[in-house]
């Protein structure tokens, strides 16, 4: 049996689409109930729904064989895993946004606020930048608005939000898509299976190798 | 049959029995050791972070987080081959947690001499390791002298290297496609680099990638010593345990040649990990070369849980239950159960096989 994580939401629904379409269907997940936990005996799959940021933790701890996760979770919390496909789904950027009128003087410290904590000192050390960051869990855009932060650094897809709160991107500087993610031990007992997965999905998704 | 043995020790034994046979002789250290140690050679260490106080004397100690730098850094004029094993608590900082926890490790270290004949053992006593534990384990083996050369040859910077490390780390061929680009790497070299993530197999399916490897003199030599041990290894009983791939990779800074990890079926995360490490002989001005490998008691922990085995009879007897006939049911009942515990109280937990003398009930 092999079990697979999906990131609960719209993602995660694309998600199962392709897995459904690579052969590894499950009927009763379309089912509308509460349920998490799915299994198709026939294809030997079992896939659960779970926090789309959970996902890295389930594989890496062995609950999943495999899963689906956003590069921004993998960067920010650097599981160790496998990162076996670029599904080219869910394609956002991380990005560095302020209020419109913003500009960075450097005579202190920025004041930044994010969720990903590791990805923005990661970035503004690359440029010697002396930050001092502002941990929240969401409506990250409000921060700037509020005297909160300086900037404020997250995932940002249309840009939509950020136009509507009067903020400007500063700097797009990661591109973001969803991830096909193995767990090391799984892959080194289940390999076939999970190659044959994973070459079915990037038949699917058109990766080029 | 019933053992009284704690899980660690269950772990342990076997793997001491193993060392011993092949001549390695018990090394035993001190768990403190002084902090300038792991200072010097922070990137060493899994965990950067390390428990640290001051001794009466102030000098400021570390409870210890690794065995190998102890047994290094007390090893003087290394001549010859020198072989020990140990089995020792080390603290370090748990990746689930963050907090620092007591790791259990058992493993060995063969420092000086270390030519092709003792690279084959150590790799032949990881294998045999593995086997105390499980039929279903597989060991994974990487030379990053193939991997640097090949890197060297791309004329990355020291940064692309570790990105690239990295996605070796991860098998990430989307992120070598983008370190390549962005460092404008040709695309036969690229090939390369990707090759190397999609190797994976045991030595007779690898044999004829590992030669497309060869890109230097450096690589060549590699390449060959890779093929000869693969080949010893592979004719043993373990052949078929044995995978090359090239996504075992530790820090070049301390680590060179063949580096490999362990996994056994059911176990989330490898088990064992070791490989050759002249360049941290080098920086710790020791002569010689040095490989080894710790296997890691703590996960295979989950591996001897046998509930069967464990299973505890209570016998319940009241204040005025005879002595005697609490003594009989005990010595009958401890025929059959592994562990009986005699008591006034009945368990808590539910479907304890339980016996009530003050209900009148008997052992059958």
């Amino acid at each position: 049996m092999l079990n697979v994580a999906l990131p609960k939401g719209r993602l995660g629904e694309k998600v199962y689409n392709l897995f459904e379409q690579a052969g590894y269907e499950c009927p009763s997940i379309k089912e509308n109930n509460r349920k998490l936990i799915f299994e198709n005996p026939e294809k030997q799959i079992r896939y659960f729904w779970v926090k789309p940021s959970d996902v890295p933790i389930y594989v890496e701890r062995g609950s999943a064989d495999i899963g689906v996760a956003g590069k921004d979770i993998l960067l920010e919390y650097s599981p160790e895993v496998y990162e076996l496909l670029d599904l080219k789904m869910g394609k956002c950027s991380m990005a560095v946004a302020g209020k419109k009128d913003f500009i960075d003087d450097n005579r202190r410290p920025l004041i930044v606020a994010t969720k990903f904590q590791k990805i923005a000192k990661q970035y503004y050390g690359m440029q010697d930048r002396q930050i001092d960051i502002v941990h929240l869990n969401g409506s990250i855009e409000i921060a700037p608005i509020l005297n909160l932060a300086d900037v404020i650094v997250d995932i940002v897809e249309t840009g939509t939000t950020l136009k509507e709160n009067d903020l400007k991107v500063i700097d797009k500087f990661l591109p973001i898509s969803a991830r096909l993610i193995a767990n090391k031990s799984s892959y080194a007992f289940k390999r076939e299976l999970i190659e044959k997965i994973k070459e079915s999905l990037y038949q699917l998704t058109k990766e080029q190798l | 049959m019933f053992s009284v043995l704690k899980t660690k020790e269950k772990i342990i034994l076997p793997l001491r029995s193993v060392y011993k046979k092949y001549g390695y002789s018990e090394y035993t250290v001190n768990k403190f050791e002084e902090y300038d140690l792991y200072a010097k050679n922070k990137d060493f260490l899994v965990s950067g972070r390390v428990i640290t106080f001051t001794d009466t004397d102030g000098k400021l100690l570390a409870l210890k987080p690794d065995v190998t730098l102890s047994i290094i850094k007390n090893c003087k004029n290394i001549e010859g081959t020198k072989k020990y094993f140990y089995d020792e608590s080390v603290f370090r900082v748990s990746g689930g947690t963050g907090a620092f926890k007591e790791i259990t490790q058992a493993g060995l270290e063969c420092l000086g001499k270390v030519d092709d004949y003792q690279i084959y053992e150590v790799l032949f006593l990881a294998l045999s390791s593995l086997s105390c534990f499980s039929k279903e384990f597989v060991l994974y083996l990487s030379d990053l002298d193939i991997v640097t050369a090949i890197m060297d040859k791309a004329k990355l910077s020291i940064e692309a290297k570790n990105k690239i490390l990295n996605c070796l780390s991860s098998k990430s061929i989307s992120g070598v496609k983008e370190t390549c680009l962005e460092n404008g790497i040709c695309a036969e070299d690229e090939k390369l680099l990707v090759s190397l993530i999609k190797t994976n197999g045991n030595y007779e399916k690898v044999k004829n990638v590992l030669n497309s490897f060869v890109v230097d003199e450096k690589s060549k030599i590699a390449v060959e010593r890779f093929n000869k041990i693969l080949s010893l290894l592979s004719a043993t009983e373990y052949g078929k345990n044995i995978v090359v791939d090239f996504s075992v990779v530790n820090d070049v800074n301390y680590y060179n040649g063949i580096v490999f990890n362990g996994f056994i079926e059911g176990v989330p995360t490898s088990v064992l990990s070791g490989g050759q490490y002249d360049n941290l002989m080098i920086k710790m001005g020791k002569n010689g070369c040095a490989i080894g490998f710790a296997v890691y008691a703590n996960r295979l922990e989950n591996l001897f849980i046998d509930k069967e085995n464990e299973k505890i009879a209570y016998l319940i007897y009241g204040n005025d239950t005879p002595l005697e006939e609490i003594f009989c049911a005990f010595k009958k009942l401890s025929q059959k159960y592994n562990s009986v515990k005699a008591q006034t109280t009945r368990p808590e937990e539910d479907g304890a096989v339980v016996v009530d003398l003050t209900k009148g009930e008997k052992v059958c």
